[in-house]
């Protein structure tokens, strides 16, 4: 039974990290949520006893995705207000 | 318009699928025992390996992970295809600011223990959990470690292509050599040994073992590619 509700508390973290990196306008905390979501998705595959996914989601997901993401914010814009519309886009990638 | 027969082409599409799941329960489960019990039987008594999930990666499914290094291999190879134009007029990286004495001294003491645990997941595939990909990955996260301390820390691309590509060579050498010595390719021909020796498994910690290599190559190149990458 306690299995179950720690399985269902660490869900419910993972719905709110995913819903906070969607709000987030600066997109630096956006991108660090999404690796919480990696964290606690392979904890979750860890209690269903699954340590391969495991680890390959740790590695995957929190380190890899996290950082090609954030060196992709170092190269273009830190905050989604920061363009309005496509040609600011445009002049921020080049 | 155009949206409408997208929208069309999409309907058309769903309704074709749901009728062809529409059929797949009718006489009885299409799976009644599986392959699940064969394999449980087999990883341990036939290939004695202790973990089952590689033995199915790599015994059984073997071919579908030659596939699917494939994938990896060309998923990177169309990243540094994007970006060659861009890294032929930059040479060094560009830092807003270099990192401190404590971030460079802690990250030079972790790099060779990052290392040695993704050598120790990918030669122990086949007693305890992971494997190549993980493997691989863990190495991959090492060099990123290194390639954010310091910012005139730099690999060979030469060197990871030609790991890269002997490994994949020999992965397929040795699926080749499983046809010509047994009856397929990929077949396990070398001898088994004992179950939770170092040394058993026949040819499952070998091909793990490159496809780590393999992994741990293209990763370390498709990140520093990324990071060398400048506007």
């Amino acid at each position: 039974m306690t299995y179950i509700i720690l399985i269902f508390f660490l869900l419910v973290l993972m719905v709110g990290a995913a819903i906070y990196s969607i709000v987030q306008k600066d997109l630096l905390y956006a991108v660090i949520a999404t690796g919480v979501i990696s964290l606690i998705l392979s904890a979750i595959f860890l209690l269903l006893q699954a340590p391969d996914v495991a680890l390959t989601e740790a590695a995957i997901g929190v380190a890899l995705t996290t950082i090609i993401f954030i060196i992709t914010i170092r190269n273009t814009v830190r905050h989604e207000d920061d363009f309005k519309d496509r040609n600011d886009l445009k002049s921020a990638i080049k | 318009m155009k949206k409408l027969i997208v929208i069309l082409l999409l309907a058309v599409t769903g309704y074709f699928m749901v009728i062809s799941f529409m059929d797949l329960g009718k006489d009885g489960p299409v799976v009644k025992n599986g392959v699940k019990d064969f394999y449980l039987d087999k990883t341990v008594s036939e290939l004695k390996v202790a973990n089952t999930i590689t033995s199915i990666v790599v015994n059984f499914r073997g071919f579908d992970t030659l596939g699917e290094v494939t994938v990896l291999f060309l998923a990177a190879t169309a990243l540094g295809g994007i970006l060659y134009k861009k890294r032929h007029h930059v040479g060094e990286r560009s830092v807003l600011f270099p990192s401190s004495t404590i971030v460079k001294a802690g990250s030079k003491l972790l790099f060779p223990a990052i290392i040695l645990l993704g050598v120790y997941v990918f030669v122990h595939g086949h007693l305890s959990p992971g494997g190549g990909f993980q493997g691989g990955t863990i190495i991959a996260t090492g060099f990123l470690l290194m390639l954010l301390a310091y910012d005139n820390f730099s690999v060979s691309h030469k060197v990871l292509s030609y790991i890269e590509s002997f490994a994949g060579i020999f992965f397929v050498l040795f699926g080749l050599s499983g046809m010509f010595m047994g009856k397929t390719f990929l077949e396990n021909f070398m001898p088994v040994g004992n179950l939770n020796d170092l040394f058993s498994g026949g040819i499952i910690p070998i091909i793990y073992i490159l496809v780590g290599f393999k992994v741990a190559a293209e990763l370390t190149g498709l990140i520093y590619t990324v990071l060398n990458e400048k506007e």
